[in-house]
């Protein structure tokens, strides 16, 4: 929980808890903003391209890249994706083709967690390890909410290279991963 | 929870959430870094602890979209921190700041290293963590033996030996050669009895990459993955804290089947019956729950299951198991699950013998094409088009069709572009096939392209009993308020053909046909006067007994065009007006037109070309044909590889037109000028007759003329089309280059050959520069693409034409080049095997209104993957005594050689990475030289030559080139050769082995070849 209180004017969105997503006010799918282009990386590998947290607005929050991109790329990337992810309604899938790869998004209250994947990988197993990352976010900052991913953003970080490493699950414990953020914690 | 006490940084993020607007927003950002750039010029007065701090608030700055140019090597030194606070904001700010080809990093290699091999736990991971997530080459190549240790050290705990995988994993795909086969695979079999799930799954991703790679070296690897399958879901053997929703490690599980997917089978029975028993249980036993992430979890594995079932071509039985669960997916409310059905649906279609269950759920497919998700629609559209056969073609293109007319704009093109495939391929009838046509252009008619309908005219004309039909209908579509200008088009020359078989039926009487078209004749371009000015000749010669009002009329308009400032038009309206006055002469003129020889759609071509590869992939790749507005455009000879077409050499101009593609001869009078022009009568037209222009590349084989059109008019063929005319109607790639290049592209191609960076291309709007890397077989280009001027280059396209023995993949390339920037773009290249073959960059750009293509050599050479090694004279004889004779030693006196001293010929070799062993030869006139080449097929491979030279006579020389490959002896022999005659590029001397014609028409099945060719 926040223990200090310096913000006048945190929008309510941003308090939200994650875990109670109510359905607001939604616009229908604008046309999915589509390009044809070059696969985003050599696609070798089915890898995880990379993780984007956005807000509705488009803020990220956090953004990990696990192929290399050049700056502008990256700032391409997540506004594309941003696009893409943020009218689409609640009641569609969660997956999106994003140039030649997918993008797996999950909504939680104001915050879109996106990974983006090769077009043949297992969709569910991404869609749920977003979720599996949700839990530990929740867990680590007892029930999470965007603002404390502002604030602590590079928390989420060290959380995150915890549990994926090289676009790749490294461990799918929850309590390891509790665990071990709490021996990284004794040590600052 | 506060930040460990870094307030400075809260309250710059609680400032920046402060700010009303983005412009104070910005102010402040500024201030901060303003302030960070101060603070780290004098670093003396730095505290370790500020560092850190400032180095945060860059990095939150970085995350808000603002450029930060600076402080990247502060982050980078605070790695070499000796605290663990400082150290890790270090290496976590540099690995989302930097990638892995910032050359920092390397400053920061044996720092990282020191961590690795240290006996700090905490630090190890750090590192491991870093180099996992950005880690490049030059960390693949120094850090792998040490990651390796780590990984199976028995003293180390699962934390650091999980991350140890997967930066192994990272390292070895940054190059495959780090992890040797013959050590590791032993070790990857004992790796996976792993009891910790954490290592398990970190090494399990590891396993798929190598296997992926190479599954027979992990064979060993197989029963000990159904092992885990059996514990994980059949035994459930697995801690409370690595299930998931009561799912044992679903991650794991689906790990683990995509490793047993690279392995193409499963020979030993017993393995293959676990297997199958544990896959026949997760088939079975997953239920639709209430739980959200549990059925989600539960259905990954399931879908990974059926996965592997299809891959292993398993019994009948269980593949209708399969379809019928299929089936119940796609029929199902939640969203993500149908979506899931139709996906794996159409990857089933690749089964045999399964096509006629998944018919049966047809009706159910054709709802999700109405689905308001556009993801759910692509799919079903892939599904549909998949399954689509002769027995249900009518049914799914009638149903693509109605669709259309509601479907968004997203989809429209693609499903006009799926429905004329479907039409023509499966077309029970040809009216229906021509009812289909019509329809889509009726619907669509922005999407359907000029190659579309002149198939159709194409069918009508080869058919007789088509042509009233045909008629009747464009008839009908006439009569409509408001057609699109396709449709004008097809139904005008239609009419203008074949309405006198019509013309009893009422309305179709020659003045009522005439006075229909010409209804339209204000709404439509320049392009399509032309087409209803013939229409208006054929009618008008059709109508007996003549009709004075008509003709009249018709020759008002003729007149009317005389004038017009557009040739084409202009050249028709005088030559029409002429003729129609000499009476028997218009006759034979205005005759109908002769039938097409017949040949293989381009449509379906294209379709096949893309359909080469998994069925999966095959929308997508249609869909990226589809960029370029043309991907139907008319090509007669297409490749058999699937690579895109190379017919219009923008800079290539064939000598003889004769047996050219008959594309080319537009763009003579198109290069000339890209605008209105005058009249030349000097010029030479290759084609006159615009029409005959548009139908000659569908149906004219041969030369030009033997087959053309009767319609064209032979006095007139010294005029010259107009060329914006022409342009207008030629398929968008033909318009050429107005642009001239600034130096010579072959110089500039041969320079780069022999050096690894340098410019490969300019003109005065853009310059494209390159810079290469080669270790290996491996390279990577980066192609720098930098626009010279002050405002955007638009349409930028790039796109790699790689010869059968490259593999090249080009990274994003923007569309759009902001004024005076410079984007970078790399492009991975794998070398398969030894080929003097080039790849060629199709390259084009939008400046204003000048439109740019040009096909460039990529340097991308034999040479580049040769590695001079040199020999000393004990490992020289040997080896050159054994490979005795061809073919792996070849001989060759070569005349007509480029006159050059002898140390010329040394440094002109060692420039191409052949190594010369000065002292092994005792003839002094002589040179022998040693060098390695690396491809996938020959892996590293030692090559050996040896010149003899004739000091008499500079312009002969005798060569011996030998190695362990005989294509590879042969194609660096060539390649020499090459090097040596007088002029490199003109002709290529002919190579026996492969037969390479210079002519272009049978050079044509490879494209890089092809140009290689021709440049």
């Amino acid at each position: 929980m926040i223990t200090w209180k310096p913000l006048s004017h945190t929008s309510h969105s941003e308090r939200r808890r994650f875990h109670k997503d109510s359905k607001d006010d939604r616009h229908r799918i604008s046309e999915v903003h589509r390009l044809f282009c070059v696969p985003l990386q050599p696609s070798l590998w089915r890898m995880i391209r990379f993780i984007i947290l956005q807000n509705r607005q488009g803020k990220t929050r956090l953004a990990k890249y696990y192929v290399p991109l050049e700056e502008s790329e990256k700032h391409k990337v997540e506004y594309e994706v941003h696009r893409l992810v943020v009218n689409r309604d609640p009641k569609f899938t969660n997956f999106v083709e994003f140039r030649t790869h997918k993008v797996i998004y999950r909504r939680y209250a104001g915050l879109f967690f996106s990974l983006c994947v090769d077009m043949t990988d297992n969709e569910l197993a991404y869609l749920e390890c977003i979720h599996l990352f949700v839990e530990i976010l929740d867990h680590f900052f007892s029930n999470v909410c965007e603002l404390d991913l502002v604030f602590n953003f590079h928390k989420v970080y060290l959380i995150l290279d915890e549990f994926i490493l090289a676009g790749e699950l490294q461990e799918t414990s929850k309590k390891a991963i509790i665990e071990r953020m709490g021996e990284l914690e004794k040590q600052e | 929870m506060a930040l460990s006490g870094m307030r400075g940084l809260s309250v710059f993020i609680s400032d920046i959430r402060n700010c009303q607007n983005k412009e104070q927003e910005r102010l402040r950002v500024d201030k901060e870094l303003g302030n960070v750039r101060t603070r780290f010029k004098n670093e003396k007065g730095l505290t370790p602890y500020e560092k850190k701090k400032y180095v945060w608030k860059m990095l939150y700055i970085y995350m808000l979209g603002y450029d930060v140019d600076f402080g990247h090597m502060e982050a980078v030194s605070l790695i070499s921190a000796p605290k663990y606070p400082e150290k890790q904001v270090g290496y976590i700010v540099t690995s989302c700041l930097l990638n892995e080809n910032h050359d920092f990093l390397r400053l920061a290699i044996n720092t990282v290293r020191n961590d690795i091999i240290g006996r700090n736990e905490t630090f190890q991971c750090l590192a491991l963590t870093m180099v996992g997530n950005i880690g490049g080459r030059e960390f693949a190549e120094s850090l792998a033996p040490d990651v390796q240790k780590l990984l199976i050290s028995s003293s180390c705990r699962p934390l650091v030996r999980k991350k140890a995988a997967l930066c192994l994993l990272r390292l070895y795909r940054k190059n495959p050669d780090v992890v040797n086969v013959d050590g590791w695979s032993d070790r990857m079999a004992q790796l996976l009895d792993e009891r910790d799930l954490g290592v398990l799954t970190s090494s399990m991703s590891l396993l798929v990459a190598l296997v992926s790679n190479n599954h027979d070296a992990y064979w060993s690897c197989l029963p000990k993955c159904v092992k885990i399958l059996e514990r994980l879901a059949r035994n459930q053997d697995v801690p409370q804290e690595y299930t998931y929703y009561g799912i044992p490690t679903p991650w794991l599980q689906v790990k683990t089947m995509r490793a047993l997917q690279y392995f193409p089978t499963i020979e030993d029975p017993n393995t293959r019956r676990s297997l199958f028993e544990v896959l026949q249980r997760i088939l079975m036993g997953t239920d639709v729950v209430k739980n959200v992430n549990k059925n989600n979890a539960s259905h990954a594995v399931l879908f990974e299951a059926l996965a592997l079932v299809m891959h292993l071509d398993a019994e009948k039985e269980m593949m209708s198991q399969c379809v019928a669960l299929l089936g119940k997916f796609i029929a199902v409310r939640e969203p993500n699950i149908r979506y899931l059905g139709l996906e794996n649906m159409t990857r089933m279609l690749m089964v045999s013998d399964v096509q006629d269950i998944i018919k049966r759920h047809q009706a159910q497919i054709i709802t999700s094409l109405k689905d308001p998700d556009i993801s759910i629609r692509r799919r079903a559209l892939d599904l549909l088009y998949g399954m689509c056969d002769i027995s249900n073609a009518k049914d799914i293109v009638e149903e693509l069709l109605q669709y259309l007319s509601s479907a968004d704009f997203a989809m429209r093109e693609e499903l006009s572009l799926k429905a004329a495939i479907l039409a023509e391929k499966f077309a029970p009838d040809l009216s229906w096939y021509v009812d289909v046509i019509l329809q889509l252009i009726d619907k669509a008619g922005d999407f359907v392209s000029d190659d579309i309908w002149f198939r159709v005219v194409q069918f009508v004309t080869n058919n007789e009993d088509l042509q009233p039909y045909a008629a009747a209908k464009a008839r009908e579509y006439l009569d409509k308020p408001a057609i699109h200008e396709t449709m004008v088009k097809v139904s005008a020359y239609l009419l203008g053909e074949y309405s006198h078989l019509l013309a009893r039926r009422p309305g179709c009487s020659p003045k009522e046909i005439f006075g229909i078209i010409h209804e339209k004749l204000p709404t439509v371009s320049t392009s399509t006067v032309p087409i209803l000015l013939s229409t208006y000749a054929k009618i008008l010669m059709h109508t007996q007994p003549s009709d004075p009002e008509l003709q009249n009329q018709i020759w008002a308009i003729f007149s009317k065009y005389e004038s017009c400032i557009d040739v084409e038009i202009q050249q028709r309206a005088v030559e029409y007006f002429a003729l129609s006055r000499k009476g028997a002469a218009l006759m034979d003129i205005l005759a109908e037109m002769p039938k097409f020889p017949e040949r293989q759609s381009s449509l379906l071509k294209k379709a096949e070309d893309a359909e080469v590869d998994t069925a999966e992939q095959s929308a997508i790749k249609l869909r990226a044909q589809q960029q370029t507005s043309n991907a139907l455009v008319v090509t007669d000879q297409r490749p058999a590889n699937g690579t895109p077409y190379v017919g219009q050499l923008g800079l290539v101009m064939v000598p003889s037109s004769a047996n050219a593609d008959h594309n080319l001869e537009n763009q003579g009078p198109a290069q000339e000028n890209g605008t209105l022009s005058q009249v030349d009568p000097q010029s030479p037209s290759p084609s006159a007759d615009l029409l005959g222009d548009l139908l000659g590349p569908l149906a004219i084989e041969g030369p030009p003329g033997a087959a053309a059109p009767t319609e064209h008019v032979i006095p007139a063929s010294e005029g010259d089309p107009n060329p914006a005319d022409a342009l207008a109607l030629a398929p968008v790639d033909e318009q050429t280059n107005s642009v001239q290049p600034i130096g010579n592209i072959a110089e500039r191609f041969h320079a780069l050959c022999l050096k690894d960076s340098g410019v490969l291309y300019e003109d005065p709007y853009i310059q494209i520069g390159i810079k290469a890397e080669w270790r290996a077989h491996h390279g990577r280009l980066v192609l720098f693409l930098g626009n010279k001027n002050t405002s955007s280059l638009a349409s930028v396209q790039a796109l790699i034409l790689p010869p059968s023995h490259l593999k090249m993949e080009l990274s994003l390339v923007p569309e759009t080049i902001p004024p005076r920037a410079q984007v970078q773009c790399p492009l991975e290249v794998m070398n398969l095997r030894p080929s003097r073959d080039v790849a060629v960059l199709d390259f084009s750009y939008k400046f204003g209104t000048s439109s740019v293509n040009v096909k460039l050599r990529l340097p991308a050479v034999l040479n580049k993957f040769l590695h001079p090694i040199s020999v000393t004279a004990e490992e020289f004889f040997p080896q050159w005594r054994s490979l005795s004779g061809p073919p792996l030693k070849l001989q060759e006196v070569v005349r007509g050689v480029r006159p050059m001293l002898l140390l010329e010929m040394a440094n002109l070799f060692n420039s191409l990475r052949l190594m010369v062993c000065p002292g092994l030869d005792p003839n002094a006139n002589n040179l022998v030289a040693s060098t390695t080449f690396y491809s996938e097929s020959t892996r590293a491979m030692l090559c050996l030559m040896r010149i003899e030279t004739d000091p008499a006579d500079r312009t002969q020389l005798r060569m011996t080139v030998s190695s362990g490959d005989p294509t590879l002896t042969f194609e660096l022999k060539e390649f020499i050769k090459e090097q040596l005659v007088s002029i490199p590029t003109a002709t290529r001397p002919p190579a026996p082995e492969v037969a390479q014609p210079t002519s272009a028409v049978t050079s044509l099945t490879d494209p890089g070849a092809m140009l290689a060719g021709l440049l």
